[in-house]
């Protein structure tokens, strides 16, 4: 079907949810293509809850007219979480007949309609931030009131490639190679830590005592051995500058499921690995995490599993989706 | 009489919507309304303090260093420490940074919107097509402005992720310091974004505002308000925070005083929180939400200071400053941002020579057991405090009153109403159907309901605030 313009680019809405706007603006940071490329030639984005020109009623028709007339032409990117408590009144996206339309029926009306439907960062793809104990608006990810895939694109924010290069995926080529959790292995496909500039001296054990020094930031809390995303390679942003070791602190785990119940304390480092029968010491996880990679199994749990980081009442407030993965991955483990 | 709803209001950092009434083609009533909710001080109740720093961070894409600094700052109040010297100047460069990408987005992403004629494209299209005055010639050079906007805003990004490791929400602001030593190559690095960003500053977007003023100065009559302002300081002068480049003062009635913090209440009447929530001092803040009250209509608190309704912003900032004192208007608040990103980033070329390049840039210290702590600052859209005790090591309380809590807030216990509020009474609608001065008087404003919407905490425990 043809576009507004006549052209038969593919179309996007972007919708914000409980978000900050993050993930949004780090997508703006978007270089070669960037942002005015993706707008004027590789695909039409009519809606965006930031960056319509349109307001009000008039936004809410562009949602109506695509949902209506053009089922299964659009990719719906989703940015925030969902909450649920009191039927999602704790985020409306605006008012249709007069009425507030809140998230969750927005997401699931336009992502019944959907060709794809992608989760814009870590609250949408895995609750995040929002859903981290007490989860006061009790939301969840955007896969846990879907009954069809999402493909999750995390990150606090996401990094613009990741985004962008999965937008050109499915434009180009369709749906990537996904992991356990659905992300792009393009992207997610290795932890931080396999790919540090700063892995020699882990392996070394050459430890920075305090942020802005120039060793390895397991001691101080890094994520990174558990945490799959491409940052040490990719960095951020336009110009590939730099990213939270290279700036001489920990990696925080933003992209994992886990984020952010399962990475505080920022600062204390991730308990030593304990497996039954081996005790395994700091220096060791680097190998770990390899072998148990080979085993198919998601490493990123396994420092928490083992040592019981998740407690109980943080299992309970978990999306349900993650809940459901955890249990899988228990399962698997044991 | 006529209501007019417009939620949502795109352009606004998130889910936002207000209700005109409109009465002989003039508003004769506004209510401006944050329509999400996410809880943050809860989530921050029992985590580590030097969690703060990033955790709220994420309270707001467009502002997030200004979160990182103020959660700082109310750290190390708390500690009683101050940061190496070095790292004073290193974190006005990422704030710098940061504020220098907002109102660079804000104007042309944001703002601009409602007043050219854009290309025939998504996302521009729809969009309301009356009252676009500029002629042509002008209107295509600021639509070349906002594509090169763009990339120019991605540069100020990219300063922060030199000093910060990633934008939004940088590693590099935390107590005790900053985390990036200012080496040679990363000065260099940044001075080169920062000339190109001031050369785009200097010669498209505070020439762009002025063409603007020239074909909307009726613009100094809407959104009009009395001068009531105020602002807690931006940038500490020196690593021991007496000064600020710009300062701290309360405006009430166009009188300038110095800020008494006790002085602060946040209102909840008309906001969907039990009554036991307010009106209360920030340090002593407690909330309970309630979806189903009747007669509320906002996420978003009423804050006030002395009972008064106070805006903040460039404008308040420039005004207290002595730098700017025309009036309080839409195009007032306009100009305002333009001349304060030139400003701000003509001053970081100058802290840039202060670095010191080897220089310390982090001083570890203790965690207190138990201590209170404030941290104030300016951000992008008016005054941010962080309000912060902490018990047996941990944050037993977190409270946070953003800008746009005070910009757009709803009516608070007396029925007063909020500094956007009353500044859309009494503005005339041409055509009801498209009423596009509506979103020109909020967004001078630079709204961000990200920012104010938002749970304070109760110091209770939360089984007590699940309903
Ligand atoms: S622990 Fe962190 S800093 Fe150290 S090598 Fe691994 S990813 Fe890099």
């Amino acid at each position: 079907m043809a576009n507004m313009d006549g052209s038969t680019k593919p179309l996007i809405i972007w919708l914000g949810t409980n978000t900050c706007a993050g993930d949004m603006l780090s997508f703006l940071n978007a270089k070669d293509p960037g942002y005015e490329e993706l707008i004027s030639s590789i695909a039409e984005l009519r809606f965006d809850y930031l960056l319509s020109a349109s307001e009000g009623s008039d936004a809410i028709n562009v949602l109506d007219d695509l949902q209506k007339n053009h089922k299964a032409a659009y990719i719906l990117v989703v940015e925030g979480s969902i909450p649920t408590r009191s039927n999602g009144l704790y985020s409306v996206i605006g008012y249709r007949n007069g009425k507030a339309w809140t998230a969750l029926q927005a997401v699931r009306e336009l992502g019944a309609a959907a060709r794809y439907v992608v989760a814009a960062g870590t609250c949408a793809a895995f609750g995040g931030i929002y859903a981290a104990a007490p989860n006061p608006s009790e939301c969840v990810s955007l896969q846990a009131v879907l009954d069809r895939k999402v493909i999750n694109v995390p990150g606090c924010p996401i990094n613009p490639e990741w985004m962008m290069g999965t937008l050109n995926h499915l434009i180009q080529y369709g749906e990537p190679a996904l992991d356990d959790d659905n992300r792009p292995k393009l992207f997610y496909g290795e932890t931080i830590h396999n790919l540090c500039q700063r892995r020699d001296y882990f392996d070394n054990s050459i430890f920075a005592a305090k942020p802005g020094e120039p060793w390895c930031m397991y001691k101080i809390g890094c994520k990174g051995p558990v945490t799959y995303a491409d940052c040490p390679v990719r960095q951020w942003n336009g110009e590939h500058l730099s990213w939270p070791v290279k700036a001489n602190t920990p990696c925080i785990g933003c992209a994992s499921p886990e984020f952010s119940d399962g990475s505080v304390p920022f600062f204390e480092h991730l308990p030593d690995v304990k497996l039954p029968g081996i005790k395994v010491t700091a220096n060791r996880v680097g190998q770990l995490t390899g072998v148990v990679t080979a085993l198919g199994i998601g490493a990123h749990l396994i420092g928490s599993i083992l040592t019981g980081r998740f407690a109980e009442t943080l299992k309970k407030d978990l999306p349900r989706g993650s809940k459901l993965k955890l249990r899988q991955r228990l399962k698997k483990i044991h | 009489m006529k209501k007019i709803v417009i939620g949502p209001l795109t352009r606004a950092n998130n889910s936002c919507a207000v209700e005109v009434t409109v009465e002989d083609k003039k508003v004769v009533d506004a209510r401006c309304s944050g329509i999400f909710f996410r809880g943050f001080e809860l989530i921050l109740q029992g985590k580590d303090p030097r969690d703060a720093a990033y955790l709220t961070e994420r309270i707001c894409g467009i502002c997030s260093s200004l979160h990182g600094a103020a959660a700082s700052y109310a750290l190390e109040d708390a500690a009683g420490i101050r940061p190496p010297r070095n790292a004073n100047i290193l974190r006005n460069l990422i704030i710098g940074a940061d504020i220098l990408q907002n109102h660079i987005r804000h104007q042309y992403l944001f703002s601009l919107v409602d007043y050219l004629t854009l290309p025939e494209r998504a996302p521009f299209v729809p969009g309301y097509t009356k009252d676009k005055r500029l002629e042509k010639k002008k209107n295509d050079a600021m639509v070349q402005n906002m594509y090169l906007a763009l990339e120019i805003s991605r540069l100020a990004h990219e300063m922060v992720t030199l000093l910060g490791g990633k934008a939004p929400f940088p590693h590099g602001i935390l107590a005790g310091g900053a985390t990036v030593v200012p080496s040679a190559d990363v000065v260099m690095n940044f001075r080169s974004k920062l000339q190109k960003i001031n050369r785009f500053i200097r010669n498209q977007m505070v020439p762009d505002v002025y063409i603007l003023e020239d074909a909307y100065s009726d613009y100094y009559e809407l959104g009009q308000r009395a001068q009531n302002m105020l602002e807690y300081g931006l940038f500490p002068r020196t690593e021991q925070d007496r000064e600020r480049y710009f300062p701290s003062g309360a405006v009430l009635n166009g009188q300038i005083q110095k800020v008494d913090l006790s002085l602060i209440k946040e209102h909840t009447a008309r906001s969907w929180y039990a009554a036991e929530s307010g009106p209360r001092n920030p340090s002593g803040g407690r909330t309970v939400p309630e979806r189903e009250k009747e007669d509320a209509y906002s996420w978003i608190k009423a804050p006030r200071y002395s009972g008064m309704p106070l805006e903040g912003g460039p404008l308040a900032r420039l005004w207290i400053k002595g730098d700017y004192r025309k009036g309080i208007s839409t195009m007032d608040r306009v100009i305002a941002r333009a001349l304060e990103t030139e400003k701000v980033g003509t001053l970081m070329e100058s802290w840039l020579d202060e670095l010191e390049p080897e220089g310390c840039i982090f001083s570890p210290f203790e965690v207190p057991k138990n201590a209170e702590g404030i941290g104030l600052t300016g951000a992008m859209r008016g005054p941010l405090g962080h309000w912060l005790r902490i018990e047996n090591g941990r944050i037993a309380q977190y409270q946070i009153i953003t800008p746009s809590a005070w910009n757009f807030s709803p009516r608070d216990d007396q029925n007063c109403k909020g500094p956007v509020e009353e500044a859309l009474i009494g503005i005339s609608i041409a055509d009801e159907k498209q009423p596009i001065e509506i979103g020109r008087v909020i967004r001078a404003f630079d709204i961000c309901s990200s920012c104010s919407t938002h749970l304070i905490t109760t110091g209770k425990p939360v089984g007590e605030l699940m309903i």
